[in-house]
């Protein structure tokens, strides 16, 4: 066994290097390298010491005697908590990269883009340690709050702050929906812990009342969190108005932290064993309902964002249907399930950055260049980028040699594989559905000629992270089993 | 248990009925001759001029953002201060770690200005 | 009737009430006024469930503090005008109003229906919520996630000063 101290090394360090970054920020005001390179040394170490904890503890380890720990049982180590570490941090280190030309375009650049950077990926990494509710809700809560300051930095923008303010009050409305819900299980079980809450639900509780309170509560907040069907309508907004590389950061690493908490929260609310007693709760209800929302989730986004000429609003109802394909996992509740989401959360985070870091490359200014003929001949002027924007789309759509594709085939087949037929012929549906944007983007960056004056396009560090992106969905597109062997110890437990 | 409060409820009425009665005890019994120079805003004699109403700066803002995180801390420092003793070192080594995080937030925004009334 | 029934009675009444001229008040400040007051019954509401500390901090944090906050963001919207606050009659009100009925039918429903068996109350509420048993469950059991809390706090004064800060260096 490894100590605590050890396999909590990368929590550790990503909550140093968000109390440092506050102090560097303040010492060195002037030099904004200092900032940048001290966040994303943090971030590289973090991401390496996680990458240590998983090759150390390629399980999961729930601590049995907690007691004697400092942690007292809050949290989990090893397994898919440190996968989806080193996932944050490389959504962070890509977004750190690209951002740096776009907020000297846009006269932001500011440090405290930066540590805002740190204390959201600190908090998804809380998330995906937690094994309690209260650390899984303060979790989500050090994520969001970074979020919503992050949705209006570009100060002078109104439409930023618009998002930010719509972002924050619907947001906080949905963390109360959370907290009742947290409250009410609590209230029925006992307990916040998820080993006790499982415990109790699989071996049948008194009152079912509050318990199925609880849940639907619960369902509602972590729905809005992810931004599924019915409670999606702030997604768009907020991401189109949002600072383009925030949003790229917001819909790839926030939304795979906030389907782990669903993830999390779901997994131990369905126990695989249910002793028959006074217990009449029945999961198979449970996982009817989140497939209903995963199903409207998938048809909603993706025929909407059909309509939209806006190419950042167009993501932004792509990402809105990618978080339905993303329920099917957990509609799943099964080991495939959850690795079919581990995997297309990454391929999700490498193909969506990437996409967003060109379209944050091609905007200028306030609105300008964000239309799908503004892409029209890029293919001319700028054959590398319209080649990785080209790749990000058909990996999005889920064209075979991309990741996107695989991590789609492996949703689908866990969804299958749980006897939920239905949702994968709707998620096939909107997958054709989907395609049509996508290639429409293609066409008019390889059959349209542009008539406006050539774009002048500075990548700088972009470059580097659009190059680590497609490198990410061609690996992970032509080697799958690469990480589909990572994933699959990921779920296993360890005592 | 609830008859431990009684005191405190009894303290709370008494105070609000008396502020209630002060405040309606002097429109009753003061005088009251009303002239039109009575009834202006009093400028030094002057004629006033434009609304009272003004746009408060947003500096107060940050005044009031700031106090709220600091009473928060200190709301959670109040428990572990009545228990101090059977706590131990643990939770002492933690309070002041959370001391320093907030402490390298009162650093920041003393050198960013957040205290300056510029 | 105990007392505590009457206690919760007149206070849920007055928390209501209050509740109620918060969102149909004109004026923001007889709004917020009215909010401050709403603190200060559901403090004594918490009282009655025997959260002594819970009640201690609502009056403290909320009462004090956050209607602080709420008054000046009043003042520096300046909302002399109340008459722009008057809301006209829509649609969307009327759909507002019915899900929300819906969802209360629906909350009744699920208690009708799911109602098997009591639920216990913990007989020593009392003795749990005071301050010194809240401080030795947060400082040992809870540790954790109290420290995350002041990396929370470190969030909001940075989110303080870049969203409101005139000038960022």
């Amino acid at each position: 066994m490894f100590s605590e101290l050890q396999l909590g090394s990368s929590l550790i360090l990503i909550s140093f290097f968000a109390i440092t970054i506050v102090i560097v920020d303040a010492l060195f005001q002037k030099n904004k390298t200092v900032g940048f390179s001290y966040a994303l040394f943090g971030f590289i170490l973090t991401a390496v010491a996680s990458a240590i904890n998983l090759y150390q503890a390629p399980s999961l380890i729930i601590p049995l005697n907690s007691e004697n720990l400092i942690t007292k049982g809050m949290i989990v180590f090893g397994g898919y908590s440190s996968f989806f570490d080193i996932l944050f941090c490389m959504g962070a280190i890509l977004t750190m990269f690209a951002s740096r030309e776009y907020l000297k375009r846009e006269y932001h650049e500011y440090t405290e883009f930066y540590s805002l950077l740190i204390f959201s990926v600190s908090g998804m990494m809380f998330i995906g340690h937690a094994n309690n509710m209260l650390m899984i809700f303060v979790g989500i809560e050090l994520m969001s709050i970074p979020f919503y300051i992050l949705a209006g930095f570009i100060r002078t923008n109104f439409k930023s702050i618009e998002a930010s303010l719509k972002y924050f009050l619907l947001g906080s409305f949905a963390t109360g929906f959370l907290l009742y819900g947290i409250a009410m299980i609590y209230g029925a079980t006992g307990s916040l812990g998820f080993t006790e809450i499982s415990k109790s639900i699989a071996s049948g509780i008194n009152s079912t009342t509050i318990l199925v309170i609880g849940i639907g509560l619960i369902i509602v907040g972590l729905s809005f969190k992810v931004a599924a069907f019915p409670f999606h309508q702030w997604a768009p907004d907020v991401y189109h108005g949002s600072p383009t590389i925030v949003t790229g950061f917001m819909s790839t690493a926030g939304k795979a932290a906030a389907i782990l908490a669903f993830m999390i929260i779901a997994r131990n609310l369905m126990p695989e064993k249910i002793v028959s007693g006074k217990f009449n709760f029945d999961t198979h209800t449970l996982q009817n309902i989140i497939a209903w929302i995963s199903a409207g989730t998938m048809l909603v986004g993706n025929i909407t964002a059909l309509v939209q000429k806006n190419v950042k609003r167009m993501l932004a109802y792509s990402s809105v249907a990618h978080a339905g394909y993303l329920l099917m996992g957990i509609v799943a509740n099964s080991q495939l399930g959850w690795q079919g989401i581990t995997f297309y959360a990454t391929a999700y985070l490498f193909m969506q950055i990437g996409a967003f870091v060109i379209v944050g490359l091609i905007e200028r200014g306030e609105e300008n260049n964000l239309n799908i003929e503004d892409y029209a001949g890029l293919s001319k002027s700028h054959p590398m980028l319209a080649a990785m924007m080209a790749m990000f789309m058909l990996s999005l759509a889920g064209i075979p040699p991309m990741a996107g594709f695989f991590g789609k085939y492996y949703l689908f087949a866990a969804a299958i594989k749980s006897g939920f037929t239905w949702l994968t012929i709707v998620a096939v549906i909107a997958t054709i559905i989907s395609m049509y944007f996508y290639i429409s983007l293609i066409i008019q960056m390889y059959f349209k000629d542009r008539t406006e004056k050539e774009l002048e396009i500075k990548t700088g560090l972009g470059l580097i992270s659009l190059i680590i992106c497609t490198i990410g969905v061609l690996l992970f597109g032509v080697f799958p089993s690469l990480l589909l062997d990572l994933t699959r110890q990921c779920f296993q437990l360890l005592g | 248990m609830l008859i431990e409060y009684v005191p405190l409820i009894l303290m709370v009425i008494v105070g609000f009925v008396l502020a209630v009665v002060f405040l309606f005890a002097a429109e009753w019994l003061g005088a009251r001759r009303t002239t039109r120079e009575k009834q202006t805003t009093y400028e030094s004699g002057m004629i006033p001029v434009g609304n009272a109403r003004q746009r408060f700066s947003v500096k107060f803002y940050m005044v009031a953002v700031s106090f709220i995180v600091f009473d928060i801390e200190v709301v959670f420092l109040y428990p572990w201060a009545t228990q101090l003793t059977t706590l131990g070192l643990t939770a002492f080594i933690a309070v002041i770690i959370f001391i320093v995080i907030l402490f390298a937030g009162y650093f920041y925004e003393l050198v960013k200005g957040g205290f300056n009334w510029d | 009737m105990s007392l505590t029934f009457i206690f919760f009675t007149v206070l849920a009444i007055l928390a209501i009430a209050s509740a109620i001229v918060t969102i149909t008040a004109r004026n923001p400040v007889i709004s917020a006024l009215s909010l401050v007051f709403h603190f200060f019954m559901l403090a004594g509401l918490y009282l009655t469930l025997n959260a002594q500390f819970i009640a201690a901090i609502q009056i403290l944090v909320y009462a004090g503090a956050i209607m602080v906050l709420v008054i000046f963001v009043i003042m520096l919207l300046n909302l002399g005008d109340e008459e722009k606050l008057k809301e006209k009659f829509n649609l969307r009100k009327v759909i507002a109003v019915l899900l929300a009925s819906v969802l209360i039918i629906q909350f009744f429903l699920i208690y009708l229906l799911t109602r098997s068996g009591k639920i216990e109350i913990a007989e020593n509420t009392a003795k749990l919520s005071t301050v010194q048993s809240i401080g030795q469950v947060l400082f040992s059991e809870y540790l954790l996630p109290f420290e995350a809390i002041g990396l929370l706090l470190l969030a909001a004064i940075i989110g303080a000063i870049v969203l409101a800060k005139r000038k960022l260096t």
